[in-house]
């Protein structure tokens, strides 16, 4: 729709507590067209509870998003959906007693368009959808190499596996800003690298914007164009990769603890 | 069909034949069921069974499928019961099947007014809701006279009795083949949603709310959506109890142990499958008459009667203990119906 100006999204100013503990204080950072924006930052630094707030779930204290040109004081679920705000969760939120097809056809809920009574009586209208929805959920698990897991029940695949099908289940209804919370975690290094490549393939095939939350700090800073570090809920530095890896504040508050961490 | 174009589902030829063999096997015993069976068990077994399986679905769509707990079966049984009364006494150009269809339509309006709750609470808090309907058309189709049309007993019954568009319905066979029609009908029906859109929001509800708002599920609507279709097939559901089976019903006939017995019939039978409730409803059915039986043989007539109810009930209870702890997918997973699976159906989401 709105293209042409500004950035695709901007978050100003925003502010969310728990009970009076401050999970994220004043944030703002843009995110440009088509750009991969890789939020990084030690756990509970507010990562995931900024992408809650972005789809909704989260409602903010303050501050506002600013979402192709329109401004929101708070977004609902479905309202993110319909504007095209795709997601993938942390700990993967799979309805884990559906088949993995099912499981992505389901994303494409907003664009159903037919009635409930189409869909008993299986009139034309409905059966056309249901071969459209499935075809293009095929092409989704196609890309993510998924096929020879269609009809499995989600629930009993490993979890890297899982995390595949949630960012297939995100993207089949062609999302216009895609939000990934650690697509990568729980995959082996083959893993990673692949669907870190679809990603990169999803960014510049579709255009798609992505902001995602990675740990993996080798992968964040080959794939994003666009780094946002938070600490304690507030930004540390906000740039490209190559100054957030020469940054001495990021070294130290981030990356250092960081590996420490890993290699515990 | 559609199958011809995908390799992966195609099967060798002698298991269609098979399949479709088993298939017409099926139908012809059913249709030829009156015939094979004695008047005694299609009168009190066989078409209770239908009926209570009809029920059983109609509930197993909102709780099973989309996750809503309700103990408000015999309230909306109890609607579609009223209503058609109603229809059949007061509109009596109205063929039977619409009356019965119309009733089903009331039955759902009144599901889908109760079920608006459901989108602010969650599990052990929208039995409440479901309760309330529960008790307040018991109370309201006995303080109202109207709704029985004011005769001394309280009770309804269709005094032109059962007709099927001119053919008479009122024998044993008339009533074990509308039910029959009516139970297979909306059978396939209800599997048509579940396999289609419908079916996979109600799923992707029950399994994780707040995520299948986030990737688009239109939360609300489905959630009534499967309040109005259960609570219509229930409606239907009680007509027939009503007309089919007792043939004259009153409040009572669809108190809370009705609906107590609809749930059970599903959690027995299995939780989120179509042949759950099937499967639930013989067993509910079956069940006494097997306990009937082996008490003659043991003790050769010594139990009485009363005893006899109570151990029924002590039976129960500790076979619905059982399922909700050990398999919460009931008969239809223990007879390896169903594929394993790694998710398992709660009636309380956390």
């Amino acid at each position: 729709m709105n293209t042409s100006a500004g950035p695709a999204l901007e978050v100003r100013n925003v502010s969310l507590s728990f009970k009076g503990v401050k999970a994220i204080s004043d944030l703002s950072f843009q995110v440009e067209h088509h750009e991969i924006c890789a939020l990084i930052g030690p756990n509970g630094a507010g990562k995931s509870s900024l992408l809650n707030i972005l789809n909704g779930v989260y409602v903010p204290d303050s501050g506002e998003i600013v979402f192709e040109g329109e401004h929101f004081r708070r977004m609902q679920p479905l309202e993110a959906a319909r504007r095209g705000i795709g997601r993938g969760f942390q700990n993967n939120a799979l309805f884990s007693g559906m088949s993995v097809l099912d499981n992505v056809i389901a994303g494409l809920s907003r664009h159903s368009r037919v009635t409930l009574v189409e869909e008993a009586f299986r009139l034309p209208r409905a059966l056309g959808q249901e071969r459209a929805f499935r075809q293009r959920a095929h092409d989704v698990l196609q890309l993510f190499d998924l096929e020879k897991h269609a009809e499995t029940i989600v629930g009993t695949l490993p979890y890297g596996v899982q995390k595949k099908v949630e960012i297939a289940r995100a993207i089949v209804a062609k999302p216009r800003l895609l939000l990934l919370d650690e697509p990568l975690a729980g995959m082996n290094s083959a893993e990673k690298q692949e669907v870190a490549a679809v990603i990169a393939r999803l960014n510049k095939e579709l255009d798609l914007t992505i902001v995602l939350i990675e740990h993996d700090i080798g992968i964040v800073l080959k794939l994003a164009h666009h780094v946002v570090v938070l600490d304690y809920g507030r930004k540390l530095v906000d740039g490209p990769p190559e100054t957030i890896r020469d940054n001495p504040d990021v070294i130290a508050a981030y990356l250092g603890s960081e590996h420490a961490e890993v290699a515990a | 069909m559609s199958e011809i174009n995908l390799p992966a589902a195609a099967e060798p030829v002698d298991s269609i034949g098979l399949k479709a063999l088993g298939a017409a096997a099926a139908v012809g015993l059913l249709l030829a069921a009156p015939f094979l069976a004695s008047e005694y068990w299609i009168n009190a077994i066989i078409v209770p069974f239908l009926i209570l399986s009809l029920a059983g679905l109609g509930l197993n769509l909102l709780t099973g499928y989309a996750g809503q707990l309700s103990l408000g079966a015999g309230a909306f049984m109890m609607v579609g019961a009223y209503a058609t009364f109603s229809l059949q006494l007061r509109v009596p150009d109205l063929p039977l099947p619409l009356a019965l269809v119309v009733a089903g339509l009331i039955a759902g309006a009144v599901g889908l007014a109760f079920g608006i709750p459901s989108t602010r609470i969650k599990g052990f808090y929208l039995i409440v809701s479901t309760l309330a309907a529960q008790f307040f058309f018991e109370w309201l189709f006995l303080k109202f006279p109207w709704f029985y049309n004011g005769n001394s007993s309280a009770t309804i019954a269709l005094s032109r009795g059962l007709s099927f568009f001119g053919l008479e319905a009122n024998g044993p066979h008339g009533r074990y083949y509308l039910t029959l029609g009516i139970v297979a009908l909306l059978t396939l029906l209800s599997l048509n949603l579940i396999r289609g859109q419908t079916g996979r929001n109600w799923m992707a509800i029950r399994d994780m709310d707040t995520a299948a708002a986030v990737i688009g599920v239109p939360v609300f609507r489905a959630k009534l959506q499967a309040f109005a279709v259960s609570s219509f097939i229930l409606g239907i559901a009680g007509a027939l109890w009503a007309f089919a089976y007792l043939g004259s019903a009153s409040v009572q006939s669809f108190g809370l142990t009705r609906s107590y017995q609809i749930l059970f019939i599903i959690i027995i039978g299995g939780l989120g499958t179509i042949r759950g409730a099937y499967l639930g409803a013989a067993f509910v059915s079956l069940l006494p008459l097997a306990l009937d039986w082996l008490f003659q043989h043991l003790f050769s007539g010594h139990v009485d009667a009363g005893l006899l109810q109570n151990i029924q009930k002590a039976i129960f209870g500790i076979l619905i203990i059982w399922f909700l702890i050990k398999e919460p997918e009931g008969l239809a997973r223990l007879l390896g119906l169903r594929r394993a699976q790694g998710a398992r159906r709660r009636l309380f989401p956390s």
